[in-house]
């Protein structure tokens, strides 16, 4: 009975083996990999080249003389016009206008999410939804409207200008991702807070917040990608003192005064991509649950 | 005086009435139990009396004030979830000290506060540990310890063992019992567990559509039900039902069943005149129904067995009585012949009979 059980054909885990769709379904993925890792690894060599090289028109091979130079250039000299600061110019309005923005927007998306969801305000189902539809009507609707409200109340083409622009438009998604999540916590929860006596602003300071840290990451994800790679509003709102680095850059690469630098414009692009990607890659985890929550993200 | 009193109390939620002018009476230092099915506004009313939720009309008193416009923390209650609701990002030390940290107590006090309270329950050794580190019985004592520790008189529990496994209720159960006894303070309990509320209470409040139907000790609410829903409600197994109509024979009091068989309900006690010919529902529990005659059950039903079901400590069988279904409880090693009809004996005394509009006769 038991030289029976050991020595059946079929016994504990099922061992895996490679079957020819398997073989066919990787090199697809690799293949499709390399498709769309070619244009970056051409824009890396591009600008680890020197311009001689590049005229000779290899685009896939590499350098044969490796140099930073170009790097260099369009961190602190390139030119737009007659402007030569380079991207970095860019690259601080981006931050000035980013920060300020994405603090604003998680705050007030997590203080408004959480009234939706636990103070049951007269209305609030009505004004979720005006708010939601925010969300679904193209922001290109706006721009024309907005520019004139700001010309009005006189602050059009100023850093607050772009900052209340980027923060009243990262509203809803942000919104729906907050009243979705608080929506999820248990209401006794709140309920317990309200015996223990704390009133709106101690519960959502000393309760809500330290428990929604992975939804505040994931909001933060969400507004740097999209502020940092906002160029419309940027182009629009901000005004020429403070133009962010997409905008910079697009200034950068059409410039039409002399030879093309190719590497240099490369180099351009890679550093204004830099901060999402670094975002991205560290934090690739919270960025796909930042995608599910928020549904409906683009 | 009371020391928790319901006046009048009606809430909605927009159309729908949950509570309609209900009143409940509280004694200090009294434990009583709110029960009733899923639905019934038991909990709707706990969350009223903590203030939780709005009310539509009437007042709700606590000791010799008026609370019905109160936070909920100004109402001198602590209240313990279903859910335990423990605030997940703090320490029970944390979730202990929460509520006396935004009541703004002096550091010495919430201290000793905390370590009494962590004595009573025994959590001192938890002090420092998060709520997902804690299994549920813990998470429910510091639950408990969270109301505890507010120092107040009257605490609320919502149905706070439902999420517990069967030995660990059964032994917060007795905990329970056992605070209340060195507290002494106002308990209120909602649960729709009858045995929870037959153990617990002084007194029980059986409530079903929003209202209560009857406010008594548990013995009372078990022997005398005011009506068919208390009757059916407490007592598990639910007593058995026989429809039949009252009749007199000699100024004796009978019972005949559907199928047109007498039954002797000599020594019941009504509540006022039977009434000849009147149709009415005889309820006689389970466990008051004997297979075997003994002395002073005079009355038997006709009855026919089909299934055993053995529990342990006794058996239920299963079987018809003039067409409906009945269960008796016996001996576990009693026999019993199965599909041939045989007497069940019960005490009139201390059955019950309802009018067609379910009121105890």
């Amino acid at each position: 009975m038991m030289s029976a059980l050991t020595n059946s054909a079929q016994r504990g885990r099922k061992p895996a083996r490679l079957s020819p769709g398997r073989v066919g379904l990787y090199c697809f993925l690799v293949v499709s990999a390399a498709f769309f890792l070619l244009p970056l690894y051409v824009m890396v060599v591009t600008s680890l080249k020197a311009m001689p090289e590049i005229r000779e028109g290899n685009i896939f091979s590499l350098p044969q003389m490796w140099t930073v130079e170009a790097w260099s250039q369009a961190w602190s000299s390139a030119c737009t016009g007659l402007d030569c600061g380079g991207i970095r110019v860019g690259f601080w309005n981006s931050v000035r206008i980013l920060l300020p923005s994405m603090v604003l927007s998680i705050f007030i998306a997590s203080m408004t999410g959480y009234a939706l969801s636990f103070w049951r305000v007269r209305g609030a189902n009505v004004l979720f939804a005006v708010l939601l539809l925010g969300a679904f009507i193209p922001y290109q609707v706006f721009i024309y409207p907005l520019v004139r409200i700001y010309a009005t109340i006189g602050i059009y083409s100023t850093l607050p200008c772009i900052i209340i622009t980027h923060t009243v438009f990262g509203l809803p998604i942000l919104t729906l991702l907050f009243r979705n999540y608080y929506g999820s916590l248990p209401e006794e929860l709140f309920r317990a807070a309200r015996v223990d006596g704390a009133g709106l602003w101690q519960i959502f300071f000393k309760l809500m917040i330290p428990m929604s840290i992975p939804m505040l990451v994931v909001a933060a994800i969400l507004q740097v990608t999209g502020i940092w790679n906002d160029f419309l509003f940027g182009v629009v709102f901000a005004g020429r003192e403070n133009l962010p680095m997409t905008v910079q850059l697009n200034n950068i690469v059409n410039s039409t005064q002399g030879e093309k630098l190719y590497n240099v414009n490369m180099a351009a692009t890679i550093l204004t991509a830099l901060v999402p990607l670094v975002v991205y890659f560290g934090s690739g985890r919270w960025f796909v649950q930042g995608i599910t929550a928020g549904a409906v993200k683009g | 005086m009371s020391h928790v009193s319901v006046r009048n109390l009606a809430i909605g939620f927009g159309s729908l009435n949950v509570l309609k002018s209900l009143n409940l009476e509280v004694e200090k230092g009294e434990f009583i139990v709110l029960l009733g099915p899923s639905g019934c506004g038991k909990s709707t009313l706990l969350n009223a009396v903590a203030g939780l939720i709005d009310i539509s009309d009437g007042e709700i008193w606590i000791g010799d004030k008026n609370v019905t416009w109160e936070e909920p923390n100004d109402r001198g209650i602590g209240m313990v979830f279903q859910s335990y609701a423990l605030y997940p990002t703090m320490t029970v030390h944390g979730n202990l000290s929460f509520g006396l940290k935004i009541a703004k107590l002096p550091k010495d006090e919430i201290a000793r506060r905390v370590e009494r309270t962590a004595k009573i329950l025994q959590i001192e050794n938890l002090l420092t540990r998060r709520p997902a580190e804690l299994s549920g019985g813990q998470r429910q004592r510091v639950a408990i310890g969270r109301a505890l520790v507010r120092d107040v008189d009257v605490f609320l529990f919502d149905e706070p063992l439902s999420n517990l496994d069967a030995k660990l209720r059964t032994e917060l159960r007795v905990e329970l019992k056992r605070l209340h006894a060195e507290l002494g303070s106002t308990m209120l309990y909602v649960t729709h567990d009858q045995i929870e509320a037959l153990t617990l209470a002084d007194r029980i409040a059986v409530m079903n559509g929003g209202v209560i139907q009857q406010f008594a000790s548990p013995k009372e609410i078990y022997r005398r039900p005011v009506n068919r829903f208390v009757a059916g409600f407490v007592g598990s197994p639910s007593m058995n039902f026989l429809s039949g109509k009252i009749e007199s024979d000699q100024g004796q009091s009978s019972f005949v069943l559907s199928d047109g068989r007498r039954v002797s309900i000599a020594g019941y006690e009504f509540a006022g005149t039977p009434g000849e010919g009147r149709t009415a529902t005889l309820g006689v529990r389970p466990e008051q129904m004997q297979i075997n005659p003994i002395g002073g059950m005079p009355s038997n039903l006709p009855a026919s067995f089909s299934i055993v079901e053995p529990m342990g400590s006794d058996s239920l069988v299963w079987g018809q009585s003039a067409g409906q279904t009945i269960s008796v409880r016996i001996d576990a090693d009693q026999d019993v012949g199965l599909n041939s009809e045989q007497p069940v004996y019960f005490q009139p005394a201390l059955s019950s009979l309802f009018g067609e509009d379910g009121r105890r006769l």
